[in-house]
C-alpha cells in the first residue's frame, strides 16, 4: 500500500483498503476556523449532542478575519469563543495567539505523522507534508464529526509525482507545484492523492514540502502527501507530545500513474489570471504591470519565504506606486522574523506588514484590490474577485518572484535582478 | 427520488468564490446569502432562480474553498438539483450533507440548453431532457448517499440514527 492507503487502513481500523472502498475511519484531530467554524458550531447544536466527542482532539483557530475586521465576524469571533469555553476544547488560537490556521496546526504540533486530520478549510491537504493524511471537508460535515469522531471518506487513488534534477537560483517549490498544477489542470487529481517523491523533495526543507502539499488542492486533490523522512522526525520532535507512528509508502506500492519530472531547465512560473493552471514561465508575462504584491498566506508566508523577500528588497526600493504587503503566516513567524530584523529590512524598502491573518489571500480585508488594479501575489488562488474587485487581476508566484516584481513595478525574473 | 425543473447552464470550474463571495461570509443566514448567489457570473440569477431552477455546468463544479455557503446559498436561492460532467469533492460532499442532489452527467452541456425542462431521476441515475425528449445517462448516487438527501441533509440523517439518549 502506499501511504495514504496506510493511514486510511490504520484509521479505519482494517489490515488493508484499496481505491474505491468507502471506510468509516476514526478521525485523529479536527480543525476549524473563523469562517467554517460558527456554521459548524450552529449545526452541531441541530443535531442535538450535547458534548463533542473529544475536546482534546478538535483545534479551533481565528484566522480569516483578525482581529475582527468588521462588528459581524467580532460575532462570529465571540461564538466561537463560547463554544471553546463550553465544550472545554483544549486547543484554541485567539487573536494574536495563533495565525493562519494550517501554519498554526504545523507548528504547534497538532500534525503528527501517520494520522488522519480533517479541516473544515480546503487547504488542510497542507498536512501531507509531515506524512500526515489531511483533507478538507465542510461545516456540516465537521459538525458530524464534532458528533462522532468519524467520517465515510472513499479511498483515493494515487497519483506520484518524483522529482529528480537541481533547481536554478530563485527557482524552487512554489515553481514546481504551479508547473505540475499546469500540466495537469485545475481538475488533474480530482478526487484522487497526490504523493511527491524523489531526491528534489528529499533535499526540501519542511517549509518547501508544506508549500507543495498546500497547493494540491488547487488541482482538485484529496490530499498532498510526502512519505515522512528524518527531516519530517526533526521538525517534528521539539512540537509534537506522546507516541508518533509514522508510516510511508512501500517499495511497490500501486499508483494510478506516475509522473517523472526534471527540475533543472525549470524557470519561475506564473499563474495567471484567472484560474490556477493558466500557468507560463515568467519569461512570457514579464513587464507586466503590477499594482500591489502580496507575500503571505498557508502557502508561502513562513519565515524561509521571508528570508528571501528581505534578500531581495534589502537596501532597495518598492517602486512608486506600488504596495508590498507582508503577512507572516503565524505570530511563530512573526516573531522569528522580527528577531532575524526581515521586518525592519522589509519595512525600510517600503513594505507593510501585517499581523498574521488569511485576509489579503481570502479576499477579506488587508491588502484588496480596486477594479482594474494587477496584484501578484504568493498566495493560491488568482480566481475572479478573490482579493477583492472581479474586475482585478491576480498572478501567483514564488515570494522570489513577487518581491522582485515590487522592486521593478512589473512582473520580474528574480534570476536577473 | 426526481427532481424536475428548468435548466440555467454555466461553464467549467465555477468555484466557490463566485458562487458566494468572501465579503458576504459573515453572515449565517442562508436566505441572505442566497440574494448574493453567483452575483459576479450572472447578477440576474437570483431571480432567474427563485421559481426553482436546475444547474447544468461543465467540469470541475465547485473548485476551490470549502465554504459551505455555497452549496447552501444556492439551494436557498431555488436551486433543486446541479447536474454537471464532474464536481470538485468538497463542493460535492457539501452539497450532498445540506440535501442538495448533485449529479455527474458527460453528456449534459452538449445536450442542454437555457430553459430546457429536466426530470433527473436520482435512484435510477438519469436525466431526461423533457423538452428535447432526450434521456441522458448519469452517475447513480450509493443509496448511503440517497437517504442523506432524501432526509433533508446530514443533519436529519444524523437525527434519525441517535437513540433517546443522545448516542449514535
Amino acid at each position: 500500500m502506499n501511504i495514504s492507503e496506510k493511514i486510511l487502513a490504520r484509521a479505519s481500523c482494517r489490515k488493508e483498503v484499496s481505491p474505491g472502498e468507502i471506510v468509516e475511519a476514526n478521525v485523529d484531530v479536527a480543525m476549524v476556523n473563523d469562517i467554517t467554524g460558527p456554521l459548524a458550531i450552529e449545526t452541531f447544536r441541530k443535531i442535538g449532542v450535547k458534548k463533542v466527542w473529544d475536546n482534546t482532539r478538535i483545534v479551533m483557530v481565528l484566522d480569516h478575519q483578525v482581529p475582527a475586521d468588521s462588528a459581524k465576524s467580532a460575532e462570529l469571533h465571540k461564538m466561537m469563543r463560547r463554544f471553546a469555553k463550553e465544550q472545554n476544547i483544549r486547543y484554541f488560537y485567539d487573536v494574536g495567539l495563533g495565525g493562519v490556521c494550517h501554519q498554526v496546526m504545523v507548528e504547534k504540533g497538532h500534525v503528527r505523522p501517520g494520522e488522519l486530520i480533517l479541516g473544515a478549510d480546503s487547504h488542510t491537504c497542507t498536512y501531507g507534508a509531515l506524512g500526515a493524511f489531511g483533507t478538507g471537508i465542510g461545516s456540516t460535515e465537521m459538525a458530524a464529526v464534532f458528533a462522532t469522531g468519524k467520517i465515510w471518506l472513499k479511498v483515493p487513488e494515487t497519483i506520484k509525482f518524483n522529482v529528480a534534477g537541481e533547481f536554478q537560483k530563485f527557482v524552487g517549490a512554489k515553481d514546481l507545484i504551479l508547473s505540475i498544477i499546469g500540466q495537469i489542470g485545475a481538475d488533474g487529481a480530482n478526487y484522487k492523492a497526490m504523493e511527491f517523491d524523489g531526491p528534489v523533495i528529499r533535499n526540501m526543507n519542511i517549509s518547501d514540502r508544506l508549500t507543495i502539499c498546500n497547493m494540491a488542492v488547487e488541482a482538485g486533490a484529496k490530499t498532498g502527501i510526502i512519505s515522512p523522512d528524518r527531516k519530517v522526525m526533526a521538525y517534528i520532535k521539539k512540537r509534537v507530545d506522546g507516541q508518533i507512528k509514522p508510516l510511508k509508502s512501500d517499495a511497490d506500492a500501486r499508483y494510478e500513474k506516475i509522473f517523472d519530472l526534471d527540475v533543472s531547465p525549470l524557470e519561475p512560473q506564473v499563474a495567471c489570471p484567472s484560474s490556477v493552471d493558466n500557468v507560463k514561465p515568467v519569461s512570457e508575462v514579464e513587464g507586466t504591470p503590477i499594482d500591489q504584491a502580496f507575500i503571505g498566506s498557508c502557502t508561502n508566508g513562513r519565515i524561509e519565504d521571508l528570508r528571501v523577500a528581505a534578500k531581495i528588497v534589502k537596501g532597495k526600493k518598492v517602486k512608486n506606486n506600488v504596495r508590498l504587503i507582508i503577512t507572516p503566516a503565524s505570530r511563530e513567524v512573526y516573531l522569528q522574523a522580527l528577531r532575524e530584523g526581515l521586518l525592519e529590512t522589509l519595512t525600510e524598502a517600503g513594505a507593510c506588514i501585517c499581523n498574521p491573518t488569511c485576509g489579503a489571500c481570502f479576499g477579506g480585508q488587508m491588502g484588496l484590490l480596486a477594479d482594474g488594479e494587477t496584484c501578484i501575489s504568493s498566495s493560491n488562488r488568482n480566481f475572479t474577485g478573490r482579493m477583492g474587485s472581479p474586475k482585478a487581476d491576480i498572478y501567483l508566484a514564488s515570494p522570489a518572484t513577487v518581491a522582485a516584481s515590487a522592486l521593478k513595478g512589473e512582473i520580474t525574473d528574480p534570476r536577473r535582478l | 427520488m426526481k427532481v424536475r425543473g428548468k435548466a440555467v447552464i454555466f461553464g467549467d470550474s465555477v468555484n466557490t468564490d463566485v458562487i458566494i463571495p468572501s465579503k458576504y461570509l459573515t453572515t449565517l443566514d442562508p436566505n441572505e446569502l442566497a440574494k448574493h448567489v453567483m452575483e459576479g457570473l450572472d447578477p440576474t440569477f437570483y431571480e432567474k432562480a427563485r421559481g426553482g431552477v436546475i444547474i447544468v455546468a461543465g467540469k470541475n463544479f465547485g473548485c476551490g474553498s470549502s465554504r459551505e455557503h455555497a452549496p447552501i446559498a444556492l439551494k436557498h436561492a431555488g436551486v433543486k438539483c446541479i447536474i454537471a460532467k464532474s464536481f470538485a469533492r468538497i463542493f460535492y460532499r457539501n452539497a450532498i450533507n445540506i440535501g442538495l442532489p448533485v449529479v455527474e452527467c458527460v453528456q449534459i452541456l452538449e445536450k442542454t440548453d437555457n430553459d430546457d425542462e429536466l426530470l433527473v431521476n436520482l435512484a435510477v441515475g438519469e436525466v431526461v431532457n423533457l423538452t428535447k425528449n432526450l434521456r441522458l445517462q448519469a452517475s447513480k448516487l450509493p443509496n448511503f448517499i440517497l437517504e442523506i438527501i432524501s432526509a433533508g441533509g446530514l443533519v436529519e440523517h444524523l437525527k434519525r440514527r441517535l437513540g433517546k439518549n443522545g448516542k449514535l
